[in-house]
């Protein structure tokens, strides 16, 4: 029996379950003039949970069991006493016969792979017979326990009640699993990189060239100073120069001149600029900024301005923060209390020298957390890089030179044809864990003086 | 009041009438008023400037991809004289199967031996790679024109097609000009780039693919990220105890929504990929690294929605009786949902934009046919727009563009309903 026909069928039990437990409940309702502590209804419930839960429980954990269980099944038959030592060949020939038992392939480069199909087809029909018997017994002993515990006396609702609870607290839990799947998952594919290459050969290092790798020396052309610059450079310096002055100016204007039925389009239209899906800016980016860019370095003197120079990718970039920035200033411009503005209008000051010599320094701290979430924002930020940045690494400050970033990188290095266990791919591992760090580090840090200074004016 | 603040009281010779007004109409006081106003206005000016390019660059972006893509939906078709000699019997291409009856006929052939004929040697190149599908639909349509010489229109190749737009190469443009003056040049809508799939041929590519693949992505992201985010942001903010436990909870989902994208994408190659050896580039994965994205950002607007619903509700709902978990089930969750809604349209908006981790988890692959179930090879809208962006072949610039239309069209689609469900639904207490 297929998995998925069984999970309908276990369901479909559930509901006869849920049914059944309902109108026994009823009936022993009718005509009483007892108090319940239950309804119905949470009778249905207990039973359908009881019934559906742990036959889902046991498939799950079968599912992640029940392979190795078969493989050893069919290493068991005689006819596999012809397979090779335990290594690579016996895997490829293991998976060859699995795939043909399964009718996803009908050819075989093992001759052997042919003749243990049958077996582990055999195999494969036993165990998925088992799983299919437990389960359904599990399903008609749940229900049918729980089927004789509905009674008038038996709190059905706090039993559904605690059940719900667990799902809840589960689902909260998952957000825990998340992070530390990715703090694992990085932690351990970065260590086993710096067991090839050492960590500050790679923090340090000032050659990235991961085309030409040494099998000798491998750490040599994988120093990783030239793309946390690069990504700096972009991300920090020249996104900045852009989204600063625009998005400051906007919220600015939109919160202190502009009238609430222009600020009521115009921010959302804002808005609109942080909706664009990053692939959109990337290709923007690298089909009209890019050779625009290359143009103005020419026509400036500057004969090697690449087509894919920093400027052009941090420009976009730039653009694309605009709307972040502009609404971390608003919402900090809002925080100032409306008093020292008032204060400082009441001396005679204009508007504009109450804006910035009162309004924006009380709000400094929550822009400039604001502006480090920005940072971590673009320094994270992939598609734009990858489609208009340069893959080739150089240390250098001028905007018209092509640079690379980290996570340009990271796609470089993952999306190529090389095996999932070489130092290269391992070395995109050691790049994410960085950005992971750092974006961080960033975000704490931009976190923490946003929520003093919103303490400071409460 | 603090007696240090107080001025000392003017003693001996200052009589209190030397005290006099500033006087404002001086010509130094009137220039410093003028100054002071016109950096008044230019500052004023410059907030508007920046407002007014803000929104000019993205009036440009837009335009620029609609200038560009708006040729996407069209095709050069050129109109070939044809006369069919095929071995097969019209009341065979009525019937089920005829694709194939057809194309073993040699249609492929006899469109290829049309072309040299009407436009002279070489006059096969002029005609797109699926030229003869057109035949093909054509005589299904009409099987009598296996019988009679007929005028069909066929999709031009590649290069003609971009030198009938205007970008092509010399040669290809003296031989567009050729055909014009034959007549034999007409445009039609690309009805083919809605319904197929990627291809090598840019007059061949179609979305649909693509298209399909986003949706089955979504629909898991869906199903996975909804249901936890919306328990989590319940338990979070109506039952959680305030320990350790729960501040831990709340510090991991609030830095998971900083997270930057691709960071998920190395979690579901190591994961998904590496440990549970799900199928590479499947609309599954895809779905479930999108999902642990998305979660995060239902969260945090979960939490905001149910914060808003106000707390006489959840005090008179216990005061009849009724259990913490009914309170929240029946009242609470109820009157947050709108707001819940719109969090989640936004997510998933931004889900559906989201190329960096697709590309992680494999989702890069050449894939010439949409994808039938959630564990097939698949593409996504976005990945097939970076795809083609990479393609050197003139005739994939507007393609590019075209998709990114229609990929914009649905994210405005979808933020457009999230505003009118948070304008039609939300409640101001």
């Amino acid at each position: 029996m297929s998995g998925l026909s069984l999970v309908i069928l276990v369901i479909g039990l559930a509901l006869i379950g849920w049914l059944a437990g309902r109108m026994r409940a009823a009936a022993f309702r009718r005509g009483s003039t007892r108090r319940f502590s239950s309804q119905p209804v949470h009778h249905g419930w207990f039973v359908a949970l009881w019934t559906v839960g742990p036959p889902l429980v046991f498939l799950a954990i079968w599912a992640l069991t029940s392979p190795a269980l078969v493989t050893d099944a069919v290493l068991a038959n005689p006819a596999a006493s012809q397979l090779p030592p335990p290594g690579f060949d016996r895997a490829s020939i293991l998976s060859e016969a699995r795939s043909l038992a399964q009718g996803r392939s009908y050819g075989a480069f093992h001759e052997l792979a042919r003749t243990l199909a049958p077996v582990y087809a055999a195999a494969q029909s036993r165990f998925d017979w088992i799983a299919s018997g437990i389960a359904l017994l599990l399903a008609f002993a749940g229900g049918a326990f729980t089927f004789t515990r509905v009674g008038p006396g038996f709190a059905a609702r706090t039993q559904v009640e605690r059940v719900v609870m667990i799902l809840l607290l589960t689902a909260s839990l998952i957000a825990i699993l998340t992070t530390m799947g990715i703090v694992a998952s990085l932690l351990w594919e970065a260590g086993r990189f710096f067991r090839i290459v050492p960590a500050w050969e790679f923090l340090f290092g000032t050659h990235w060239s991961p085309q030409v790798i040494s099998a000798r020396d491998p750490g040599a052309s994988l120093g990783a100073v030239p793309l946390f610059w690069g990504t700096f450079f972009i991300g920090a310096v020249i996104a900045m120069v852009v989204a600063i002055p625009f998005g400051l100016m906007s919220a600015i204007y939109l919160t202190q001149y502009a009238r609430a039925s222009t600020r009521r389009w115009i921010k959302p239209t804002l808005e609109m600029l942080a909706g664009v899906p990053t692939v959109v800016y990337g290709y923007f980016a690298a089909l009209t900024v890019a050779p625009a860019v290359r143009q103005l370095g020419v026509s400036i003197g500057i004969a090697d301005a690449s087509s894919e120079s920093a400027l052009a990718a941090g420009l976009v970039m730039g653009i694309m923060i605009i709307p972040f920035v502009s609404s971390m200033a608003d919402d900090s411009l809002s925080a100032v209390p409306a008093a020292m503005r008032d204060g400082s209008l009441a001396m005679g000051a204009t508007s504009s020298e109450t804006i910035r010599k009162v309004l924006v320094p009380a709000a400094l701290p929550g822009v400039v957390g604001g502006v480090l979430l920005a940072v971590s924002r673009a320094i994270g930020e992939t598609m734009i890089v990858v489609m208009a940045a340069s893959g080739v690494a150089t240390l250098t400050a001028n905007p018209f030179a092509s640079t690379t970033t980290v996570t340009k990188q990271i796609v470089d290095l993952l999306t190529g044809e090389a095996e999932f266990d070489s130092a290269k791919t391992l070395a995109a591992f050691a790049l994410g864990l960085t950005l992971f760090v750092i974006t961080l580090l960033l975000n704490i840090v931009a976190l923490t003086v946003v929520k003093r200074y919103r303490e400071a004016y409460e | 009041m603090n007696s240090a603040l107080v001025p000392e009281a003017p003693t001996g010779n200052s009589e209190p009438d030397q005290r006099r007004p500033t006087d404002w109409t001086t010509g130094a006081s009137r220039r410093r008023t003028r100054r002071r106003y016109a950096a008044e206005r230019r500052f004023r000016l410059m907030g508007l400037a920046a407002v007014w390019l803000s929104v000019g660059f993205l009036a440009f972006l837009l335009m620029s991809m609609l200038w560009q893509g708006a040729s996407g939906f069209v095709e050069t078709r050129i109109t070939l004289p044809i006369a069919l000699q095929l071995d097969i019997t019209p009341d065979r291409v009525v019937v089920r199967g005829a694709d194939l009856a057809l194309a073993g006929a040699g249609i492929e052939g006899a469109v290829d031996a049309a072309a040299t004929a009407a436009y002279g040697a070489g006059g096969a190149e002029l005609l797109s790679d699926g030229a003869w599908l057109h035949v093909r639909d054509a005589v299904e349509a009409d099987p009598t024109l296996l019988n009679r010489r007929a005028m069909i229109d066929v999709s031009a190749a590649a290069d003609i097609d971009v030198a009938a737009k205007g970008e092509g190469t010399p040669a290809a443009e003296a031989q567009v000009a050729k055909l014009a003056a034959a007549g034999a040049l007409s445009r039609g809508f690309n009805l083919k780039f809605l319904t197929d799939a990627d291809s090598t041929d840019s007059t061949r590519v179609g979305i649909w693919g693509a298209f399909k693949g986003s949706l089955m992505t979504m629909i898991v992201t869906l199903a996975l990220a909804f249901p936890v985010g919306v328990f989590a942001a319940l338990y979070l903010e109506e039952y959680a105890p305030k320990n350790r436990w729960t501040d831990l909870i709340e510090v991991s989902i609030n830095n998971l929504a900083a997270v930057p994208s691709i960071i998920f994408g190395l979690l579901g190659l190591a994961v998904f990929l590496g440990t549970f050896h799900l199928p590479r580039s499947a609309p599954l994965v895809g779905g479930l690294t999108l999902a642990l994205m998305t979660m995060p950002v239902i969260v945090i607007a979960g939490r905001n929605a149910i914060k808003g619903v106000p707390p006489s509700i959840r005090d008179a709902a216990l005061a009849v009786g009724a259990s913490p978990v009914q309170v929240v089930f029946h009242h609470v969750l109820p009157l947050a949902l709108p707001g819940i809604l719109t969090g989640t349209i936004i997510g998933m908006a931004r889900a559906l934009g989201e190329t960096a981790p697709l590309l992680m988890i494999g989702m890069r692959a050449f894939i010439a046919a949409p994808p039938d179930r959630i564990t097939d090879p698949a593409t996504v809208l976005p990945v097939q727009i970076f795809l083609w962006s990479d393609e050197v072949n003139r005739g994939f610039v507007e393609k590019t563009s075209a998709a990114i239309i229609v990929l914009l069209l649905f994210l405005l689609a979808m933020n457009g309903f999230a505003i009118y469900l948070r304008n039609r639904f939300e409640t101001r207490w």
